[in-house]
């Protein structure tokens, strides 16, 4: 029973590791950029999502659409002004720069005056609820957490798959020129996919909060979420929430069984078990031209 | 000849400080399929990417319908009804033949037409509609091929360029294409700008035809004319002529008559 207990904690995290992976996967393919500064994002849609609830007193469901919109608004921007006067150089730099805006960020938020470098908790109306179930014992955080990122993905799913705008987002990812030739708007449809993986990232932030509560650098989730984008195969949306998924039973279970520490290195254990077992990652695309 | 719906003026293009093209200067007719002939390096494809807008010109101008295109946005282009089937097809792999079709038609937001369009493309590609479902990056060469031109089409293009539609495919496959090409010309009114490696064919199947060496143009003519001079038959036809002494023509320099 405790074992269970302890897998659905550990999925609960899992999707949190899940969304952000997905963040970081959905603009590797878009535009072959790792953006590092994913978790920075979930902690400005943290804050951003603080801020509506105290100061405007907005419900929670509002809330949770203000932080995603304030990282939209902030990933479109990053892309338009930050990236695309870089873009051609080398991936080092591209990279580089993320990182750089993951630290402008922190720093930033941290200057704030009221919110400065403390802790705050967002409030939910869900908090502190528990449901008894078969002798389990489910906090409500885990299951809005498990319920918001099945939407999420369904969402999404529907996005890429039957819309024409998430067709020609898939197209360009998998052939940039063909899709400058069929007229597509290349560039403008990668601003919004920073824009949406942004606003991923704030959702996961939002069901972070109640966990971990919300500080300036509980971005450094991102770091975590890494590995599960990586375990998924870096190209593929499902294996970015598999590998979350993960990831988090991993950590959830290393937790409690094994030493004090290994909770934290076990997800890059797995990563190097799959980077030696598997190279490609649980799902990732390989293709080869055909002449 | 009538109106040219595609005017080339002096158009130079470079890759970084390599000039890939020299003032090349061309025109298209309405309605007609004309072919730009030329070796591996000549030139032929980067005129057609300056075309379609993925690579600006450093020089000259390009009229389409009467407009300057020059420096334009490629989608723009599209929009405005100029298609390219790029050469080695550049199907998306990943998506489905049919979603394939459908991005071709991004520009457009007619559903009803478009789902029309499908159709018509698949009568003339039947095997696009056997495999509607299936990934592109399943599909032989030829069939990529086929897709390619389809997907071009599906814009509505008022012209269509096509690079290198016989590349990897088989002499008869390559004839089964060419024949559906000049269909497409006569059916759909699309004007036709090919570049192609295989002379003899594009000349059998164009209208006019230019030559192309080292970035120029160095012969135009009516096809049918072009295919009868003599460089052109040596260079491109692969006819030799043997002389009084059995002394081949290679030993002569290029003169361009």
């Amino acid at each position: 029973m405790q074992f269970v207990q302890l897998v659905i904690s550990g999925l609960a995290q899992g999707c949190i590791y899940g969304l952000i992976a997905l963040g970081f996967v959905l603009i590797y393919k878009a535009t072959e950029t790792v953006n590092f500064a994913q978790g920075e994002l979930l902690m400005i849609g943290g804050f951003a999502g603080l801020f509506a609830a105290t100061t405007l007193g907005f419900p929670y469901w509002a809330v949770i659409l203000v932080a995603m919109a304030v990282t939209a608004v902030i990933g479109f921007l990053n892309e338009r002004i930050i990236l695309r006067p870089i873009l051609g150089q080398s991936a080092v730099a591209i990279v580089m720069v993320t990182i750089g805006f993951g630290y402008m960020a922190r720093g930033l938020v941290t200057m704030i005056p009221v919110i400065g470098t403390d802790t705050h908790s967002l409030p939910v109306p869900f908090r502190g609820e528990v449901f008894r179930f078969a002798g389990l014992v489910i906090s409500a955080e885990h299951i809005v957490i498990i319920t918001v990122t099945i939407l999420l993905c369904g969402a999404l799913a529907a996005l890429f798959r039957y819309t024409k705008i998430g067709i020609a987002m898939q197209a360009m990812s998998q052939n940039q020129l063909a899709a400058y030739y069929m007229g597509i708007p290349v560039k403008r449809l990668s601003s919004l996919i920073w824009a949406i993986s942004a606003a991923v990232a704030a959702i996961a932030g939002i069901l972070l909060a109640p966990l971990t509560f919300i500080h300036a650098n509980m971005g450094f989730i991102g770091i975590k979420a890494f590995p599960a984008a990586v375990i998924g195969g870096f190209t593929s949306l499902p294996g970015a929430i598999v590998g979350g998924l993960i990831i988090g039973v991993v950590e959830s279970l290393a937790g409690f069984y094994l030493m004090e520490g290994f909770k934290d290195a076990a997800p890059f254990m797995v990563v190097l078990a799959m980077l030696v077992l598997k190279p490609n990652g649980l799902f990732g695309e390989r293709l080869a031209k055909k002449v | 000849m009538t109106e040219p719906i595609l005017t080339l003026a002096n158009v130079e293009a470079a890759y970084g400080a390599v000039k890939a093209i020299r003032g090349v200067s061309l025109s298209v007719p309405k309605g007609a399929i004309v072919t730009v002939l030329g070796a591996n390096g000549a030139g032929k494809s980067t005129i057609l990417k300056t075309i379609s807008g993925i690579l600006d010109p450093q020089k000259g101008s390009i009229t389409f319908k009467g407009e300057n295109i020059e420096r334009r946005d490629p989608a723009d282009i599209v929009r405005r009804g100029l298609s390219h089937a790029p050469e080695g097809r550049e199907v998306f792999p990943l998506l489905s033949v049919r979603n394939n079709l459908l991005m071709g038609a991004y520009t457009r937001s007619d559903k009803d037409e478009v789902a029309r369009d499908i159709e018509r493309m698949e009568r003339y590609f039947p095997i696009l509609k056997e495999r509607a479902d299936q990934d592109a990056g399943l599909l032989s060469g030829g069939q990529q091929q086929m897709l390619s031109i389809s997907r071009a089409l599906m814009s509505r293009p008022d012209l269509l360029l096509l690079d290198e539609p016989s590349l990897g495919l088989s002499p008869k496959l390559t004839k089964e294409i060419f024949a559906i090409v000049r269909r497409i010309n006569r059916e759909e009114g699309v004007t036709i700008l090919l570049v192609e490696q295989n002379a003899a064919l594009a000349l059998a199947t164009a209208d006019y035809g230019y030559i192309l060496e080292l970035g120029r143009i160095v012969m135009e003519d009516r096809a049918a004319v072009l295919a009868e001079k003599d460089d052109v038959k040596e260079f491109y036809l692969g006819q030799k002529e043997a002389g009084v002494r059995g002394e081949r023509r290679w030993k002569k320099k290029k003169m361009w008559r």
